[in-house]
């Protein structure tokens, strides 16, 4: 449509509004992140940034930001290699093996469910699980409920990826005397790379930003993920804002990095449950 | 028979070994994972709301009780105050972050040179972690030294709004991050359906001389109807599972302001420890989220059929 310049500008202006309020919290959490107890107290604008909240998180006896994570590192690659390995097995059989449309749709719509699900109905089998499994406050435990939590997006989105490469290209290797693991593994494979890439990125992020069973499945430092670490000085030291900002910070880096680097790529993962078949 | 028996082995043989058989292994592990991890959890979860489980000197005891966790529920005011306030919070959220979205989706549709740089920033709530959010949040509502009691002292106000702290603001309160947070979602799946809309349309409409105004009433809403209908469904859903931000912006408080169901489940099983009816509350919400997915995925199908 064509537009006249006075509302194209409105237009814009308006749009830098919504930039400015989305952005603004995350600007607010940085400020306050390099603050000291005096400037927040204060509420001036301006001061002299420390990065004293970030040492002490990390390093201070009073927190333990450092195996936070440790631990948040451990599960958030566990559980992206784990559902980029299965999901993308099971999206490409679900998705070029002619299976069953009862087969296939079954387990789609399991999948959706398990989505749509709130979390919390898990946690308490999980909880005994962990428990007589004795991983209870392990980044086992964790993981095993992150790979079960992200796995509907795994396969979603893998199978979108397999539905767009020609079929021609496996019937190919197939009769060049490729058995099936050898086309999937050698041709198919390699074109989806960049969808499987995006996937396990995402993934990665919606595990580093999981709460509940992080919470619910730990006890201590040996266990706990970042979220876990933020929501307690909330709760325990209720008055140390810097450093509550800072480890916000912190956590939020995954995500603007994967904003900068994947914009595209992950859009179509991030609203899995609006289906299209 | 024998010849029968020869044939069923060799069958299994052929599914399990043969040369089609990589379709099977392929999707195994799925399998294996949704039965352990998600169909015997949900079994578990019948046999534990049929019981008293307490633990005793480290070993799980489980008694059976029937149809006991019943009377818990009776007895239990607060499983009421938490399905009422998620009610609410779900319809607000919905309605607003409805709005809302379509309202971002139609002004970002129609950006050129800058349209990367807003669609970037918009996903941004998405991604970062909900407790992040809440911290954010709760640093800026914070009645001492928070960003709004600060502009509003500044710009004269003599006492400032509580904000969470106040028990007829709380909701509210958490009302107004989820917007900020989910917005983006509802803009996402908008978007994709203005787009999908035939261009030729939209310039038939300006031809006719239609305002802008107009053309979004009468042109974009109409075709738009279906995709909204089906992102008020979908967003309903996901907003009961609501849990993270509330726990860091009040845990349910205060008293029992901001109380949901999530939360109210979480401390039942973590503070007063009684796994058995935390198990009961989760099996109802499982069969009534149930319910409403098997509707949602339903609606779809048929807004899909009707509309193409």
């Amino acid at each position: 449509m064509k537009q006249g310049a006075p509302s194209k500008i409105a237009l814009n202006l308006s749009l830098l509004i919504v930039v400015f309020i989305i952005l603004f919290p995350v600007f607010y959490i940085v400020q306050t992140s390099l603050k000291s107890m005096a400037d927040v107290y204060s509420g001036s604008f301006f001061f002299t940034a420390k990065t004293a909240n970030y040492e002490e998180i990390f390093t201070g006896s009073r927190s333990n930001f450092a195996e936070l994570t440790r631990n948040s590192l451990i599960v958030s690659s566990s559980v992206a290699l784990i559902c980029g390995a299965i999901g993308s097995l099971a999206a490409y059989s679900l998705a070029r093996l002619s299976w069953q449309r009862w087969v296939a749709g079954g387990i789609i719509v399991w999948l959706l469910f398990i989505n749509m699900m709130p979390p919390i109905v898990f946690v308490t089998p999980y909880y005994l699980w962990a428990r007589a499994a004795g991983i209870y406050d392990s980044p086992a435990a964790v993981i095993m409920a992150h790979v079960v939590l992200n796995m509907p997006l795994a396969v979603i989105m893998m199978m979108n990826f397999f539905a767009e490469v020609p079929k021609e290209l496996e019937e190919a290797a197939v009769i060049d005397g490729c058995t099936q693991w050898q086309a999937f593994r050698m041709v198919i494979l390699p074109i989806v790379r960049p969808g499987l890439a995006a996937m396990a990125v995402l993934v990665f992020v919606f595990s580093w930003k999981e709460f509940l069973f992080s919470l619910s499945l730990t006890t201590t430092s040996a266990g706990r993920t970042i979220p876990v670490g933020i929501a307690n000085f909330v709760q325990e030291f209720n008055i140390r804002y810097g450093e509550m900002a800072a480890g916000s910070f912190v956590a939020m880096v995954p995500a603007l990095i994967l904003v900068l680097l994947a914009q595209r790529h992950i859009i179509k993962g991030l609203t899995v449950g609006a289906v299209k078949g | 028979m024998a010849q029968l028996t020869m044939k069923g082995k060799g069958d299994l043989r052929n599914l399990l070994f043969g040369a089609g058989s990589f379709r099977l292994w392929a999707l195994l592990p799925l399998l294996v994972v949704l039965i352990v991890f998600t169909l015997l959890p949900i079994l578990q979860l019948l046999q534990m709301s049929v019981s008293e489980l307490e633990f005793v000197e480290g070993e799980l005891v489980s008694e059976f009780i029937g149809l006991g966790q019943l009377d818990n529920l009776a007895k239990d005011p607060i499983a009421g105050i938490a399905l009422k306030n998620t009610l609410v919070f779900v319809v607000a959220v919905v309605l607003i972050e409805t709005v809302t979205g379509f309202c971002l989706a139609v002004a970002i549709s129609r950006t050129k040179t800058l349209s990367i740089l807003y669609r970037s920033v918009v996903i941004i709530p998405l991604l970062i972690p909900p407790v992040a959010i809440g911290t954010m949040w709760s640093l800026m509502y914070d009645y001492n030294y928070g960003l709004f009691t600060t502009i509003l002292i500044e710009l004269g106000v003599q006492y400032p709004p509580l904000w969470t702290a106040d028990p007829d603001l709380a909701l509210i309160s958490v009302i107004i991050v989820d917007v900020w947070h989910w917005t983006s979602f509802m803009f996402l799946i908008m978007l994709a359906g203005i787009e999908s809309i035939p261009p030729p349309l939209l310039e038939a409409a300006r031809v006719d001389g239609a305002t802008e105004l107009r053309t979004i009433r009468y042109v974009i809403l109409p075709m738009m109807a279906p995709t909204i209908l089906v992102a008020m469904l979908l967003r309903t859903i996901l907003a009961f599972k609501v849990f993270d931000q509330i726990f860091v912006l009040t845990s349910g408080g205060p008293g029992t302001a901001t109380q949901v169901i999530s939360m109210h489940i979480y401390k039942v099983f973590s503070e007063q420890f009684r796994l058995g009816y935390a198990a009961f509350l989760s099996l109802m919400v499982a069969a009534f989220m149930f319910i409403f997915v098997a509707f949602y995925l339903w609606a779809s199908r048929v807004v899909r059929r009707r509309f193409g």
